[in-house]
Parts: structure tokens; sequence; C-alpha cells
């Protein structure tokens, strides 16, 4: 079974990879990418039962914060209910959505903008380094250089010092970071294609 | 453009496969990265305490260009699993991608047959935290909080929710390493994480960890290509300066 599921996995991976240079495979490449996104739906729904036995055991082994897990599983049955009856695009499931969903989200990002200064008062004393000391100062110059202060634009920080930094320090660093997240990609991918490394089955 | 970036992954390839060939004889030599040398002595902690390592995979799908991140991060899951399975307290990796929630269940039973210790496997222990970044972020503070956590591994896709986890490990006293693949998200890791594996170090860590002859190829192949890379950019620069193009 091991083998079939490592053969399996790099023929696709193969196709799939010389689809995309030689354009007679195209179709095929197709095809295997459109099972992938059918199987993604139905893992889909397999993780939300994971989601379900997870919080039913805890609620069972009456463990700490059990209460959030019933609140949980209620609203994901409704949800689920209410979605199969009326459909996704029914006012009230749009509500749902809009009414819940959207909100919580923008709580998070608003509570993530108070942790990240937070975060940033406390880098000095966490890890009191050159490198920490350089991406404070550069955060408060960019901040600066991009407020609109009672008396005006600080003509040199935002016409000189802003683009330079943003444009040729920035720009360089960033690139140089995903170049290397580029190359580390794919390898990793090269190293699932040949085998040697098996996120699948027990290899 | 298909023709290079053909070339690019065949010459990738065919160093991968020498290397590993030639790796097997040679013993590799690292430079030391500060994160994985705290990283091995709090998973060393939280196996004499008893107490849970936290793995973090992130929220991507494995269909987009990002998928390399969870790929390493399911090496390193593994790795993770098979010295830490006989802890008191078991590991727990969590996902924000469903497909990559039954991968890492996956990853952990095969950490826990590669320690001799299948019959202790869970499968709860591979859990989905949410489909959105900020409700898996949601998802995983309360495990952090909740579940004993002494070490937290976050590798794989993270954006700028990451400084909400990173938080919750705090406060719950954990020591956390952060890293990702996006940009916003290596920022906010970098800001507010004890410490943080940046670039391609996220893709090296399970060679550190595990050493095997295919990783540590993958590592010297991204080296050689990274050289590769500089040499042509300096030489195109030179050239652009003297107006050869």
């Amino acid at each position: 079974m091991r083998i079939v599921a490592l053969v399996l996995a790099i023929v696709a991976g193969l196709v799939v990879l010389i689809g995309y240079f030689i354009p007679v495979l195209a179709p095929i490449q197709n095809i295997i990418l459109d099972w992938a996104i059918i199987l993604v739906g139905t893992a889909t729904i397999v993780g939300v039962f994971n989601l379900v036995l997870v919080h039913g055991s805890k609620i069972a082994q009456r463990e700490k914060g059990r209460a959030y897990s019933v609140i949980l599983l209620i609203c994901l049955f409704g949800a689920f209910v209410f979605g199969l009856v009326l459909g996704p695009a029914h006012p009230w499931m749009r509500l749902i959505v809009n009414g819940v969903i959207v909100p919580v989200e923008a709580t998070l990002m608003a509570l993530l903008a108070v942790t990240l200064v937070y975060a940033s008062i406390r880098l000095l004393r966490r890890r009191a380094n050159a490198m920490s000391i350089v991406f404070l100062a550069t955060a408060l110059v960019m901040m600066i250089a991009s407020a609109t202060l009672p008396s005006g634009e600080i003509g040199a920080l935002n016409n000189f010092l802003r683009p330079w930094l943003q444009h040729v320090l920035a720009f360089g660093g960033a690139r140089g970071i995903l170049l290397g997240v580029a190359l580390g990609t794919l390898l990793t991918g090269l190293r699932v294609l040949i085998g040697a490394d098996q996120p699948y089955g027990r290899g | 453009m298909i023709l290079p970036d053909l070339l690019v992954v065949v010459i990738a390839a065919v160093l991968l496969l020498v290397l590993m060939r030639l790796q097997r004889k040679a013993s590799p030599r690292f430079r030391t990265i500060p994160a994985l040398s705290r990283l091995y002595r709090a998973i060393g902690l939280s196996v004499e305490d008893g107490t849970r390592l936290l793995i973090g995979l992130g929220n991507t799908s494995l269909l987009t260009r990002s998928a390399g991140a969870p790929l390493a991060g399911l090496g390193m899951l593994r790795r993770l699993t098979e010295r830490t399975s006989l802890s008191d307290r078991p590991p727990v990796a969590v996902a924000g991608e469903a497909p990559l929630a039954l991968l890492a269940q996956d990853t952990l039973e095969a950490g826990y047959q590669g320690a001799g210790a299948g019959e202790y496997y869970q499968p709860t222990n591979g859990r989905l935290a949410g489909l959105t970044p900020f409700s898996a972020a949601a998802g995983t503070i309360p495990m952090l909080g909740d579940e004993d956590v002494s070490a937290a591994v976050f590798m794989g896709h993270f954006g700028v929710e990451s400084a909400l986890l990173a938080d919750a490990a705090e406060r719950a006293n954990a020591f956390a390493v952060g890293s990702s693949d996006d940009l916003a998200g290596q920022t906010v890791w970098f800001a507010s994480a004890p410490e943080t594996l940046i670039g391609e170090e996220l893709f090296a860590a399970s060679a550190y960890i595990s050493g095997t002859p295919e990783q540590i190829a993958s590592i010297s192949v991204q080296d050689v290509l990274r050289w590769v890379i500089i040499g042509a950019l300096l030489l195109g620069s030179g050239a652009k300066l003297l107006g050869l193009f």
C-alpha cells in the first residue's frame, strides 16, 4: 500500500510539474488538479469531523474550557443545518457571515494592533541585539515619515529617507528573503517528488 | 520564460540526486541557528517535565504556491514526534486547513511508529483549529493556555495573526519559535516571538533536527543555487553599469 501511495504521488507530481513546461500535458495536468480540488473538498468535511471529535471528547472528559466547545458545536451544527435547508446565498446565511464571522475577525484584527504595539515595546527586553534596534528604529522612522503631523510633513523624512528605506533597503531585503524561500520551496517540493520526504502514508 | 524555469528545476533535481549520494559518505557541518539550539533545549525540557509540545502548521492550501512551508513543517513534525512521543503528554499538531490537518495526523502516526510507540498514537492530537487564518489562531490560543504546553513551534504559512499566537504562548509561559514563508508573517514573528526562523531557515530546520542525507543534500543545493543567483545578480548589475545591455 505504501509503495502504491508513493508511486501515485510521484507520478501525479511529475505530470503536474511537467505540464507547466510541456503544453501537450496541460489537459492531463488540469484533470489531476481537478481531482485534487475534489479531494481537498472531501478532506474539509473529514477535517470538520475531526473538529467535532476533538471538542466532543473535550466535553465528554470535562476538560477546562468545555463550555466554549459546547458553544462551538451548537453553532457548527446550527450553521450546517441552516445552510443545508436555506442554501448559502439565503439572507439569513449571509447574516451569519456578515453579523458574526466578519465582526469577530475584525475584532481579532483590532486586537492584533494592540498586541503588536505591546510586542514591539517588549522586543528590546526579549532580544536586545543590533537587529532588534534596527528593526524598531526603522519602524519608528517609517511611521513618523508617513504620519501627517500638526506642523505638516517632515520633508526630508517623507521625500528622501522613507522612499530610500522602502525602495532600496526593504525591497532588497525582501527580495533576498523571498529568493531563499523560493529555493527552499523548490527543494522541499523536489524531495517530496522523488519520495525522499513522504508527508503521506507511513514513510 | 519557460526554458530558464525548467533549467533551474532540472539543475536542482540533478544536484539533489548527486549530493544525496555524496552526503552518505561525508558528515555535515552546519552554521548555528540560535532559534533551533534553544528549541532543542525546550524540547528536552518538555519531555523531562512531562509537558506538551505544540506544532502549528499554518493555514495555506497544499494546492497553492505556498505549499512548501507546510510541507517543511510536516517534516519537522515527523522528527519532533519521534523525539517526544514518549513524553507524558503527547505532542499536538494544529493546522488551519483540513487536508493539512489530515496529513498532520498521518505524520504523527508515522512519527509514533518510527519511535516504536505506535500504540500511543491518538488521532485527536492532529487537529483542525479553524478554516481561516484568524479562526485558526483563535482555535489554537486556548490549546496553548489549557493543555500544559511548554514549547510551541510554528512552521508553515502564517500571516499577521502570528502576533496573537506569540502573545498566547508567552502568556502560557511556553517557549515559541515562529516561522513563515510570508514576509508579513516573518516580520510579525520577529517582533513578537522569542525566536524566529527567517527566510530559508524554515526549510533547513528539519535537516538540523534529523540530518538525513536527503535533507542535508537539499540544504547544500540551496546554498549552491543561492551563490549562482548572487553571481548572476552581480554580473547583471556589472553589465548594466558598463552599458552592455
